[in-house]
């Protein structure tokens, strides 16, 4: 999904709806220095992003001269090779993507599931589950990881990827579950009572009529679980302390680490932030409205 | 809570009301695996330290000694420990001030998004939705790098626009300017949900009203305080309460920050003092005592943002 398609909600302003009317110069010069000052946030919080990339492709040296360099004049493509086979990154990406796969497969069936149950049927005790989950989708890991890593280390299970992955999901899930509730209460049961009515069976009538209706919210469910696991720092801080067992970022926090005392290889850490940013940065865009919705639609709709 | 209040009027016309009396356990049914998995990853955890918080866990503990139960000692040893008190401080006014400045300027620029030109909004879009997409641990690296002592660009452009002090400044080794720098990193990456979720809630007033108070003679200034604010006040507190929520629990922005050597005694918030405390120190107990604390504070301060999304589910 390109930017331009993004789903954040980009109605007609105002202005253009009022009638044309001639437009003083004082109010011309107020809207041109909102633009300046538009831009100039735009570039503001653009720029990290930019010196990251524009960093993993410029030679280490060039970084270490006394005046930066402000474009890709000395283009290089040695940082990102020498990243890649280098020492711990393709283990450490192997690790990142086992957890990661084993997680997103868990919380989608979980949480769908759960979904389904809380958005289809009103049971006792529904009430409570969905109050339970929406508190404990609030709950920081920096409240929990101590026990968490007892509880693993008890069991043998540090530096595992079945450890991980269960606390993982059991921290991915709640938001999740919220996030499919939605999707599913969008589809009216109607649908499937009226192909029940045509001859199908229950679960023919939800496979062929409601699953495919869902398809897009498990997709951005499946995205989020994605980027969630993906990124995660605290837990594989904490769980996974092997350095041959490390996932991406915590790698990355070593690699930086290691180089700290004879001066940082900026151009290679900069390389390797690139490669762990850029698939993120581009599920993001694809799911980022799905996430606000969720967040803050309760109070947008007031 | 009542489960019945659920299924009353507010409900749309029980979606799932001639499933009911046919199959009951259908719904716990699938309610299995997750509430399993919750029960597994949070619950027992969760159980674990409140037992553990009022238990002896010292070093007969360590060599399989039975643990003894202490009741709130722990808590008592640990809320009067100078050290802590400081991290509570350091981290409630960390907390506010982040929250309160990323809510300030994401206002700023949703206001802002509202008043440029289409061109200028899309480019200022795409750039939020950057910062936002980039991972915590590469943000912070890249902001390690840009504020780095000898070649960052920050102390380079510095010493361009004449603070020649600036040159080889190491902002990571000093407090304040270690806060500084995390408060740049925080507020930079959580600017771009406030800013897209209070503009989302901006284009939901209606046009006409803007349109009969331009008539009526208000000037931008009134427009915006009398009415655009009032419109988007539930967003902003929601906002507002996220932003608190989340910036209490700072943990691997600081962690990550610390590794360029700092102070880390002065420079821990509460989830680095956790941390510190268990897998640095081995004090299970005490580690547990304050988890608990950092749990109730979270559960109390979600109250309002829960219960607004329960009235969603109940719509």
């Amino acid at each position: 999904m390109s930017a331009a398609t993004m789903p954040v909600p980009v109605t007609a302003p105002t202005q253009r709806q009022a009638p044309a009317r001639r437009v003083s110069p004082r109010r011309r010069l107020g809207k041109l220095s909102l633009g300046l000052l538009g831009v100039l946030a735009a570039a503001l919080w653009a720029f990290p992003v930019y010196w990251m990339v524009l960093s993993a492709v410029t030679p280490n040296a060039r970084l270490r001269s006394a005046t930066p360099t402000f474009l890709p004049v000395f283009f290089t493509h040695r940082n990102v090779e020498a990243v890649l086979t280098g020492s711990g990154f393709a283990a450490a990406l192997r690790m990142s993507l086992m957890v990661t796969g084993v997680t997103v497969v868990c919380v989608l069936a979980f949480a769908f599931l759960a979904a389904l149950a809380i958005s289809r049927w009103r049971f006792r005790g529904r009430t409570s589950f969905v109050l339970a989950v929406l508190f404990i989708q609030m709950l920081p890991a920096e409240g929990l990881f101590i026990a968490q890593y007892k509880m693993l280390s008890g069991v043998g299970l540090l530096n595992s990827v079945i450890g991980v992955s269960v606390l993982y999901t059991a921290a991915i899930a709640p938001f999740t579950i919220w996030m499919l509730r939605g999707f599913v209460a969008g589809i009216p049961a109607e649908l499937e009572e009226a192909a029940m009515v045509d001859g199908l069976s229950r679960t023919q009538a939800f496979l062929r009529i409601t699953f495919p209706l869902l398809a897009p919210g498990l997709v951005a469910s499946g995205v989020y679980a994605f980027l969630q696991a993906w990124n995660e720092f605290t837990v594989a801080l904490v769980v996974l302390p092997a350095e041959s067992r490390q996932t991406l970022p915590i790698w990355l926090r070593g690699f930086m680490s290691a180089s700290v005392n004879r001066g940082v290889d900026w151009a290679q850490v900069m390389a390797a932030s690139t490669l762990i940013a850029v698939p993120v940065i581009v599920f993001f865009l694809f799911v980022q409205g799905r996430m606000t919705s969720g967040l803050v639609s309760g109070a947008v709709k007031g | 809570m009542t489960t019945t209040a659920q299924t009353a009027p507010s409900a749309p016309p029980a979606p799932a009301a001639p499933r009911r009396g046919r199959t009951p356990a259908a719904p716990y049914a699938l309610l299995v695996p997750a509430v399993a998995v919750l029960l597994v990853g949070l619950g027992y955890p969760v159980y674990w330290q409140v037992v553990t918080s009022m238990q002896q866990f010292g070093l007969a503990q360590q060599f399989g000694a039975p643990p003894e139960f202490v009741g709130l000692d722990n808590y008592a040893r640990i809320f009067t420990d100078d050290r802590l008190w400081a991290v509570v401080t350091r981290s409630i006014v960390f907390c506010l001030v982040n929250a309160f400045v990323t809510v300030a300027i994401g206002l700023g620029l949703a206001l802002l998004m509202r008043a440029v030109h289409r061109g200028v909004r899309v480019v200022l879009q795409v750039s939020l939705l950057l910062a936002w997409a980039t991972p915590l641990v590469a943000t912070v690296t890249v902001f390690r790098w840009l504020f780095d002592y000898r070649t960052g660009v920050v102390n380079w452009l510095l010493v361009r626009v004449g603070f020649e002090q600036a040159a080889g400044f190491a902002w990571l080794s000093q407090t304040l300017t270690f806060f500084l720098v995390a408060t740049f990193v925080i507020v930079w990456m959580s600017v771009p949900f406030v800013a897209l979720s209070l503009y989302a809630g901006l284009t939901q007033v209606s046009d006409d009203v803007l349109e009969a108070a331009r008539l009526d003679g208000a000037g931008p200034a009134q427009i915006v305080w009398n009415i655009l604010l009032p419109l988007v006040r539930p967003v902003l507190a929601i906002v507002l309460l996220l932003q608190i929520i989340w910036d209490l629990r700072v943990f691997a922005q600081i962690r990550l920050l610390q590794d360029a050597g700092a102070n880390v005694s002065e420079t821990n918030l509460l989830g680095n003092f956790i941390y510190e405390l268990g897998i640095g120190s081995q004090d299970f107990s005490g580690a547990a005592a304050v988890s608990i604390f950092v749990l109730l504070l979270t559960v109390v301060l979600s109250a309002p943002y829960v219960r607004s999304l329960m009235k969603e589910d109940a719509a």
